[in-house]
């Protein structure tokens, strides 16, 4: 690694940090980024001579929140910039803004960074660009080509989001302890709803599965904002155990690999055990959350050592757990398909058929529903739900996944009518 | 002597790189530790998980330790791995963590502290 490239991971750490004190200080976003790129710019000139500050972040805060007054001085009367070698003896200064920024600080302006991206107003997909563009720094035209658009029409939306949130401002006063927990309920959802964006297509779009690495990241930074938080632990626990099936998700033409079906010893392994140390974690504190037991669900997928020791039985209860927690059709026939497994086609079918109201445009629910009929030997009735699976589907992916069901169906009647 | 070569950086960074520079860093890495498991003087190799995968048991004046999540303390730089090796002298161990050094340019510091205690023991990764 050169020189700039460390910077720029240095540069990248500090950004969370860095641009929320900004923010702070200025009340305004475009101006807060503004004075991190100019501290950012100045850094790469700096640093490099005259070796990196002690404090990456203080240094980043003071310098950018000098270029923004300077900036607005500017434009005010046109007074000359003050010189460079201004910032050649920041350390005191630099040790006095590190003291102040303690952490306490610090995560209260990290979550309202995090928590002004959430806002009510903006779509998912608005949101969830605006934390990728502004808190992880990720260029727009990266975004632009995870959500497969064009990087005009990406600039336009985080532009017009940002107005969004600027026209209803987060108060900056300190949130008190339920507002706070608001917050980072708000954010952890957010960090999961990037990371499922990637995760949908990251096994076989590479820009995709960064969305994934990005999630993770916040989602790191998060917990060391909130280290006793078992949600949090959970959340990241659950990111990492799904994104270490990754490698493994896609075939040699990038069709999508089903967990069954996957090559375990492709998954990855780092991944794998801090997720699985999270989760142990988290479930030590006794407050079970939606994360957690989603995360616990996925840890016992990522323990065994192939697809028939899945502790099916284990699962069922989680399932149940969940339920329980955060009632909804699609958590019950994730269920019923764990019933299946440790229990029977028969009792899973039970589970599966009240839910056909709900579910009924659901494209799983009738792909589990013929798969279940199917082992039950109704294969009328199985084609047909298999049928109303292909027409729902929303990926190529998972109309040939059903496709091969139908194949299948076909092979099994054409050889009872052979032997008829 | 046996040193422990104890590996301080602040984790932010570490976790900042793409996956090609971390990749990158580990193979250039790697070639150090080749260097001196070829002279027969690397022992064991530890990258840790980040801190927030950590739990820390205290041990209180009274009654059972606390089980606590992670380590708490506000230290710019983690603990993130270490290795141990065989050196003659001191000065072999400083050049050893050197080497390190110049193989990963992300700030930080190395700490070289020799072992009292050392048992290899028979488990495999």
């Amino acid at each position: 690694m050169t020189d700039s490239a460390w910077i720029a991971a240095a540069l990248a750490a500090a950004r969370p940090q860095a641009l929320s004190a900004l923010l702070r200080y200025f009340r305004d976003l475009d101006r807060a980024e503004e004075a991190f790129q100019e501290a950012s710019l100045r850094a790469i000139k700096t640093w490099p001579e005259k070796g990196p500050p002690r404090e990456p972040v203080a240094w980043l805060v003071f310098v950018g929140r000098n270029s923004g007054i300077d900036q607005v001085r500017k434009t005010r009367r046109n007074v000359p910039l003050p010189a460079d070698d201004i910032l050649s003896d920041l350390d005191d200064a630099e040790a006095d803004m590190a003291e102040r920024l303690d952490n306490e600080h610090y995560r209260d302006d990290i979550l309202r960074l995090l928590f002004i991206c959430c806002h009510p107003d903006l779509p998912a997909t608005q949101q969830i660009a605006l934390a990728l563009r502004v808190v992880a720094g990720v260029p727009t035209k990266q975004i632009a080509r995870a959500f497969l658009v064009g990087e005009a029409a990406m600039e336009q939306r985080i532009t017009r989001a940002k107005a969004r949130v600027a026209a209803n401002a987060v108060p900056f006063d300190p949130p008190d302890a339920v507002a706070r927990a608001e917050r980072l309920g708000a954010v952890a959802l957010m960090l999961y709803l990037i990371f499922n964006e990637g995760y949908s297509r990251g096994h076989s779009d590479e820009a995709a599965a960064r969305l994934c690495d990005e999630a993770i990241r916040l989602g790191r930074l998060l917990l060391r904002l909130f280290p006793t938080e078992p949600e949090i632990m959970g959340l990241l626990a659950l990111m990492l155990l799904q994104h270490a099936r990754n490698p493994a998700r896609a075939d040699a033409e990038g069709n999508l690999v089903l967990l069954e079906d996957q090559d375990r010893s492709r998954w990855n392994g780092q991944m794998l055990a801090e997720g699985l140390a999270l989760v142990q974690k988290a479930l030590r504190h006794g407050e079970p959350g939606a994360y957690q037991v989603q995360a616990a669900i996925a840890a016992r997928h990522g323990v065994a050592q192939s697809a028939a020791e899945t502790d099916w039985a284990g699962i069922e209860q989680l399932y149940g757990l969940l339920e329980a927690l955060q009632p909804s059709p699609v958590v019950t026939l994730n269920r019923a398909v764990a019933v299946s497994k440790a229990r029977g086609p028969a009792a899973a079918l039970a589970l599966v058929e009240p839910l056909g109201e709900r579910l009924e445009t659901y494209f799983h629910f009738h792909g589990v529903r013929g798969g279940l009929l199917l082992q039950l030997g109704q294969h009328a009735a199985a084609r047909e739900a298999f049928n109303r699976a292909i027409a729902l589907a929303g990926s190529p992916a998972e109309a040939a996944h059903i496709r091969r069901h139908l194949d299948r169906l076909a092979g099994l009647d054409d050889g009872k009518a052979g032997s008829a | 002597m046996l040193y422990a070569v104890l590996c301080y950086s602040d984790e932010n960074v570490v976790g900042s790189w793409t996956k090609e520079e971390d990749d990158a860093c580990l193979a250039r890495l790697a070639q150090v530790q080749d260097g001196m498991d070829q002279k027969g003087k690397l022992g064991p190799v530890v990258r840790l998980l980040p801190t927030t995968a950590a739990t820390t048991l205290r041990k209180s004046s009274t009654g059972e330790p606390l089980v606590i999540d992670g380590p708490f303390a506000e230290t710019k730089e983690q603990f993130l791995g270490f290795y141990v090796a065989d050196c003659d002298t001191l000065d072999e161990a400083i050049d050893f963590a050197k080497d390190l050094a110049k193989a990963n340019p992300v700030q930080g510091s190395y700490e070289i502290r020799p072992l009292s205690i050392y048992k290899p023991s028979g488990l495999k990764p």
